[in-house]
């Protein structure tokens, strides 16, 4: 297929998407619709992941952290301020970029697994933080009885889980919108360059510690909308929301989606999801086997997540069949088009170029 | 005996229970982050399925133990044996990603890992499960005027005797020469004509063996349960990271003060305590980044000193 005509397909292939999506409501029941919008908020959360670890190149763990301190201050804005969407989704969004901004030190001198490793302290610091200060955040029992939102001043309040996934929804999509629009400008170039070649980038003259701490903070402004939406979706937040298993899910949702790819990103992390909370409701119990058995076959059949599935695809059946001859054929990568395999060249899978197989 | 209220040690007499069980929980998390060291050093592995093969031993004990010592002797044995062989079979699944980055062995490592504590869970139940230690261990001994646990007195020097043998292991013997030669440079041992599957191979079963030992050894100090596997993965991470890496010493130190804070951070500062841990990782780590022992992993070498 022609260049032109794959990006219409892509394109064809959105636009089904964000119908399908829209149609949600309408087409299941109301239960599997909420488990549809707490998706939707991990995939938002996902896609900061994959900002970090993707177009950064530093591997987190602790995005857990800007989405608590977002969903606990929507929270306590919610109970006490304003039921107004607009102020909580600020509020979450404020909190989570402050949060970033004050843990951003700790993070932007590191690389590779010293990222993962540090935000992992960040992640478990602000979850023993959650449930420990009661007085604010409820302790484990969490906060409960957040008042129905309404979206903008004068709206009538949104009732039920499918007021409330179309709300989601559309915090969501105008959040991905608004994030695509600014990578497409050379601030997402300056930052995959980062990742590709730091010392080249700082060689000449680019200050990289500055545009991942940029990074940081973008990525915590929007891991506090999330956190916001969170409280919207569920009317309710506990520890139990951020814990080390929802990083770990999180991160291997990315990995799996093929980090550099906010498509991938949010393809990846509500696989993920909902194979975890809908899988578990219909088999009760081997969620985490299937989940495991998941993400094994992942990591063995696409190298570069769900987004290089066609070309690993196309390159396994090429390698099996033997056609190709050798540069192409025994290691199952077509080598002519597409991205290289990872640790080749400096378009491979960001994680080759992030350190993380240093 | 009455424990009477002038103390014998004088301040710091409250403190000493805490202190001691600080000295056994950290030679239990030594024994058991040692290995997930190795694999991360030796054969660049990050193993997140590391907590799993702890929990392998600690369900060993649980099944096996029945108060008397010959059974605690054949359930170390099929511990060991069985946390191995968990740890030779993720070597075997983890060749085909080998030349892949930290993220898919993460991914296929923490696969393992669901799955592995999902099957435990399916074969023992989803409570925490009573470990009944030797009979003539489940005592109490008085210690500078306090009851102290005999278990835990014993198994201070156990715990201390294996990390003895595994400092002299990899001291003094061919096979711990390449370990330390392959935690500084991988590639040159490669080079050197040793097969690099055979010392993951190698790493994986030992660090197996070690998780198995802790686990057949400590499940009383921390049992078998569901939650187990993650709570010894965290930890044992903690003490990678603190105790930077390839250095048994280095690894040492940091397990018995992961050990003190999680058991005098408590008696000292009972609120501050559950951070305390977390938080000196974050310290540790923002300001020097290469952990206690002043080595970290090979971190971009190209770039020098920006990592």
């Amino acid at each position: 297929m022609t260049p032109a005509g794959r990006r219409w397909l892509l394109r064809a292939g959105v636009v089904g998407l964000l119908v399908l999506a829209v149609a949600v409501p309408w087409l299941v029941d109301t239960y599997t619709t909420s488990v549809f919008a707490r998706t939707l908020v991990l995939a938002l959360v996902g896609v900061s992941v994959a900002l970090l670890t993707g177009l950064a190149g530093l591997p987190t763990l602790g995005q857990t952290g800007p989405f608590a301190a977002g969903a606990y201050a929507s929270a306590l804005v919610a109970v006490h301020v304003s039921s107004v969407g607009v102020v909580q989704v600020l509020t979450g969004a404020l909190a989570g970029g402050l949060f970033a901004l004050l843990t951003v030190p700790l993070v932007v001198y590191a690389r590779g697994v010293v990222v993962l490793m540090i935000t992992l302290a960040i992640g478990e610091l602000t979850v023993t933080a959650a449930s420990r200060w009661s007085s604010v955040t409820g302790g484990t029992d969490g906060l409960a009885g957040i008042p129905p939102i309404q979206p903008v001043w004068g709206m009538a309040a949104l009732d039920g889980d499918q007021a409330r996934y179309l709300y989601t929804l559309v915090v969501v999509g105008v959040v991905i919108a608004a994030m695509v629009m600014v990578l497409r400008t050379p601030a997402g170039l300056l930052l995959r360059a980062s990742r590709d070649d730091e010392g080249r980038m700082r060689a000449s003259g680019h200050r990289v510690t500055g545009y991942l701490a940029v990074a940081f903070t973008a990525a915590g402004v929007v891991a506090g909308i999330a956190g916001s939406l969170l409280v919207t979706a569920q009317q309710y937040v506990s520890p139990a929301d951020f814990g080390f298993d929802v990083s770990a899910l999180l991160l291997l949702g990315v990995v799996i989606g093929g980090a550099t790819s906010i498509g991938g990103a949010i393809a990846g992390t509500a696989l993920v999801i909902a194979v975890r909370d809908w899988l578990s409701g219909l088999l009760p119990g081997y969620a985490p086997l299937l989940l495991g058995g998941l993400f094994v076959l992942t990591a063995y059949l696409f190298p570069r997540g769900v987004a290089g599935f066609s070309t690993d695809v196309a390159g396994l059946l090429r390698s099996r069949s033997g056609e190709r001859n050798g540069r192409a054929g025994r290691d199952g990568y077509d080598h002519r088009g597409g991205a290289p395999p990872a640790g080749v060249g400096a378009a491979g899978p960001p994680v080759s170029g992030s350190g993380v197989d240093a | 005996m009455m424990v009477n209220a002038a103390p014998v040690l004088g301040p710091v007499d409250p403190y000493l229970i805490p202190a001691l069980d600080g000295v056994a929980y950290g030679l239990l998390l030594f024994v058991a982050a040692s290995g997930l060291v190795f694999c991360f050093g030796v054969a660049n592995i990050l193993n997140l399925a590391h907590g799993t093969l702890y929990a392998i031993g600690a369900y060993t004990a649980a099944a096996l133990l029945d108060g008397g010592w010959a059974m605690l002797l054949v359930a170390l044995g099929v511990g060991v044996v069985a946390s191995a062989g968990a740890g030779g079979l993720l070597a075997g699944l983890l060749a085909p990603v080998a030349r892949r980055d930290h993220l898919t062995q993460a991914l296929l490592t923490f696969g393992v890992a669901l799955a592995g504590g999902s099957l435990l869970v399916t074969a023992f139940g989803p409570d925490s499960l009573p470990v009944r230690i030797p009979a003539a261990l489940d005592g109490t001994v008085v210690l500078a005027g306090h009851r102290y646990a005999a278990y835990r007195l014993v198994f201070i020097g156990v715990a201390a005797l294996l990390a003895l043998l595994l400092y002299l292991a990899v001291a003094r013997t061919r096979a711990g020469m390449l370990v330390r030669a392959a935690v500084d440079d991988a590639d040159m041992v490669a080079c050197l004509g040793v097969n690099p599957a055979r010392i993951r191979l190698g790493v994986l079963t030992a660090a197996g063996a070690l998780a198995g030992a802790a686990g057949v050894l400590g499940a009383p100090i921390i049992g078998p349960a569901p939650t187990t596997a993650d709570n010894v993965l965290l930890l044992s991470l903690v003490v990678v990271v603190l105790g930077g890496l390839g250095s048994v010493r280095g690894t040492l130190l940091a397990a018995l003060a992961v050990g003190e804070i999680q058991s005098l951070g408590v008696a000292l500062a009972p609120t501050a305590a559950p951070f305390l841990l977390f938080a000196a990782m974050a310290v540790v780590l923002a300001v020097r980044a290469r952990g206690l022992s002043g080595r970290w992993l090979r971190l971009r070498p190209r770039l020098g000193g920006t990592a």
